[in-house]
């Protein structure tokens, strides 16, 4: 787990099931440890089956996915989810909270299915829910929403706890699909701070996933996922 | 697995209203299975248990089911009548305990009459070997007393000391009443909801009393005796409509009832109580089958029309079960946190089913036995009611868990597709 690559894709070739087009060709594409990188295309081009590849949610049809030195494809699904559970957090654009847990709750769920992530965030001393407290605070969120259920929550205030709930536990690897894509421009822009700041800390790489390429300056590293897909038809053969 | 629970119970709270229909659909299924096997069984009970403690049904030879129809459910004729001194005989044969004799012919608004003897009421026993019981005045004593079983009270609304007139016959013929001679009401049964209920007493003397002036069926022309009159004729009958008859010892019942086929005097014949009935329930005990079958239907439907509830309301839960998976719960987790809630509501459902059963019965018992004539056992339930119940429970348990976790399993398989990102 020391590996300084966290995501090695060698060769991937997926096309959906009962399709005949492929849908990703990607001969290479690595992320290193803390890396940043800004992944962009237009919408139908590939980029959530990717997420899913790299997540071990679909497995490909050739060629391997590497997630922090363990190969995707050799694992069974219980495997993939384990390793998922134990080193992947998640922001999505919608459907992000738990509706009836209080928000420290929805904060606290990755600690409740995995035990690293769960040691991970006491590591330093802290309490499960210090810890939660702390990420919340340092997002921005007012303390007496902590305890409120995430639905009475703005949809920015919703998105700042599902960017703690991905944090806690320092994931090696931080996946975040159009997590700006509700907000306002003024808003992405606070929102991405938050989220880089705190991603640095703990240390985890992040694959930001947008079709706006207006974000990608807060990135270092641009991926073109239309550039880096060989197939011809991709766009229509991933757009499900 | 503890926070597995605590998960399930918020998730179901936060369902409350689509799931308290859920319960409620599954508790009513329940009340409507168990409450209709508990009604079969007891309408059977109460059926089977119309007659106990009698070890014969004497009667002239014929079909014993036609037998025990007339003599104790008052259905249909005897064809032929026994005669008396053929009834003595028998009550007096060294094995017979006891003898109720029973004459029967005449109505009184449609209610059977019975003419019989003060046996009757000291030997005729129903159900789980009750004796009768009078809730308002006394057995007959006077050739013109009757008491009134506790339905024919109730629906003509009689009270002690009225005065009824009986009918010749069934009553479909015009002007047979016994008009001359009319009967004071001495005592009124309490209820046991067999035949005795819908049946007016009467002695087998005053039964001879207003049948003195008839011949034939028809009062004989230009004759009459006058009530204070009777008492001066021999009021013995002739003959009688069958008898019931108590043996000292139970196993001297085959015996007997050989002893009554070899009489030479009379061609008479003695019936198994118990047999018969059992022969006679195959027969009516079809419409039960229906009933039954009736209600399982509905059971279905109501299962049905309950999955496709959880079914249209199942978007909000492919979003749940999506986000629990991209945070980290396995499918194996996700499963059991359906499970816990199918099984919960199923098993919140059957015992909310059964109180409201216990409630119908508890109030309701009274009411059926007063306007059915069904005796409910209620409440008390024998050891062989308990497994049956069980048995029925399980089937419950089972279809109720069954329709409550299959939109839950295709919401489990939604989220293995969905994956991470839930397409709604």
């Amino acid at each position: 787990m020391k590996s300084e690559t966290v995501v090695a894709i060698t060769d991937l070739v997926f096309s959906w099931p009962r399709q005949s087009a492929v849908c990703l060709d990607l001969p290479e594409l690595r992320l290193r440890r803390g890396e940043h990188a800004f992944l962009h295309g237009p919408s139908g081009c590939g980029k959530s089956t990717l997420l899913s590849l790299i997540g071990g949610v679909l497995v490909p049809g050739s060629g391997s996915i590497e997630l922090l030195g363990e190969v995707l494809g050799r694992l069974r699904s219980t495997q993939r989810d384990r390793l998922r559970a134990d080193h992947i957090g998640f922001v999505f654009q919608q459907f992000n909270l738990v509706p009836y847990l209080p928000v420290i709750d929805n904060v606290l769920l990755p600690c409740r299915f995995s035990a690293r992530r769960r040691e991970r965030a006491q590591a330093g001393g802290a309490s499960l829910r210090g810890e939660a407290e702390r990420l919340l605070g340092h997002l921005d969120l007012a303390r007496d929403l902590w305890r409120r259920p995430a639905t009475d929550l703005s949809v920015g205030q919703q998105q700042r706890v599902a960017a703690a709930r991905a944090l806690i536990g320092h994931p090696e690897l931080l996946i975040a699909d159009e997590p700006t894509s509700a907000l306002d421009a003024e808003r992405q822009e606070a929102f991405l701070d938050l989220l880089l700041h705190e991603a640095n800390a703990a240390g985890s790489t992040v694959l930001f996933v947008s079709h706006d390429r207006r974000l990608a300056h807060h990135f270092p590293r641009d991926l073109a996922l239309p550039l880096l897909n060989r197939t011809v038809a991709g766009g229509v053969a991933c757009a499900i | 697995m503890r926070y597995l629970i605590a998960l399930a119970l918020r998730s179901a709270w936060n369902r409350r209203y689509t799931l308290s229909f859920t319960l409620l659909s599954i508790a009513l299924a329940t009340t409507l299975l168990v409450g209709v096997e508990r009604l079969r069984h007891d309408v059977r009970e109460s059926f089977s248990q119309s007659v106990s403690g009698t070890d014969l049904v004497v009667g002239a030879r014929s079909s014993p089911v036609q037998l025990m129809l007339y003599a104790v459910f008052r259905i249909g004729e005897a064809s032929q009548n026994m005669r008396w001194t053929s009834a003595q005989k028998i009550s007096r044969h060294p094995a017979v305990a006891w003898s109720i004799p029973l004459s029967l012919g005449d109505s009184h608004h449609g209610f059977p009459v019975l003419g019989t003897s003060l046996d009757y009421f000291t030997h005729f026993r129903y159900g789980d070997r009750q004796h009768l019981r009078l809730q308002a005045g006394k057995p007959f004593e006077g050739v013109f007393d009757a008491v009134l079983g506790a339905e024919v009270a109730r629906r003509l609304g009689y009270r002690l000391g009225q005065k009824i007139v009986l009918t010749h016959g069934s009553g479909a013929l015009e002007g047979a009443a016994h008009g001359d001679k009319p009967f004071f009401i001495v005592g009124i049964l309490a209820p046991t909801g067999t035949p005795v209920d819908r049946t007016v007493h009467i002695s087998l003397a005053g039964m001879e009393a207003v049948h003195l002036d008839w011949q034939g069926g028809a009062p004989v022309p230009g004759f009459s005796i006058p009530s204070e009159l009777v008492r001066k004729f021999d009021l013995t009958p002739r003959t009688l409509t069958a008898q019931l008859v108590g043996l000292k010892q139970r196993g001297d019942v085959f015996a007997m009832q050989r002893a009554i086929a070899d009489d030479v005097d009379e061609p008479l014949m003695g019936v198994l109580p118990g047999v018969t009935l059992d022969q006679i329930w195959e027969v009516v005990g079809q419409g039960e089958q229906a009933l039954l079958l009736v209600s399982w239907l509905v059971a279905l439907v109501g299962l049905g029309g309950l999955v496709a509830v959880i079914l249209a309301s199942l978007d909000a839960r492919r979003r749940e079960l999506a986000i629990l998976r991209s945070v980290g719960a396995r499918p194996r987790e996700l499963l059991v946190l359906l499970a816990i809630e199918g099984v919960s509501v199923t098993v919140g459902g059957i015992l909310t089913g059964l109180a409201l059963l216990a409630a119908l019965l508890f109030f309701g018992t009274p009411w059926i036995e007063i306007h059915y004539g069904i005796a409910l056992n209620g409440l008390s339930l024998s050891r062989d009611d308990l497994v049956s119940l069980a048995k029925l429970l399980g089937w419950i348990l089972l279809a109720g868990s069954v329709a409550s976790l299959l939109p839950g399993l295709r919401a489990y398989r939604l989220s293995l597709i969905d994956g991470l990102t839930p397409r709604t």
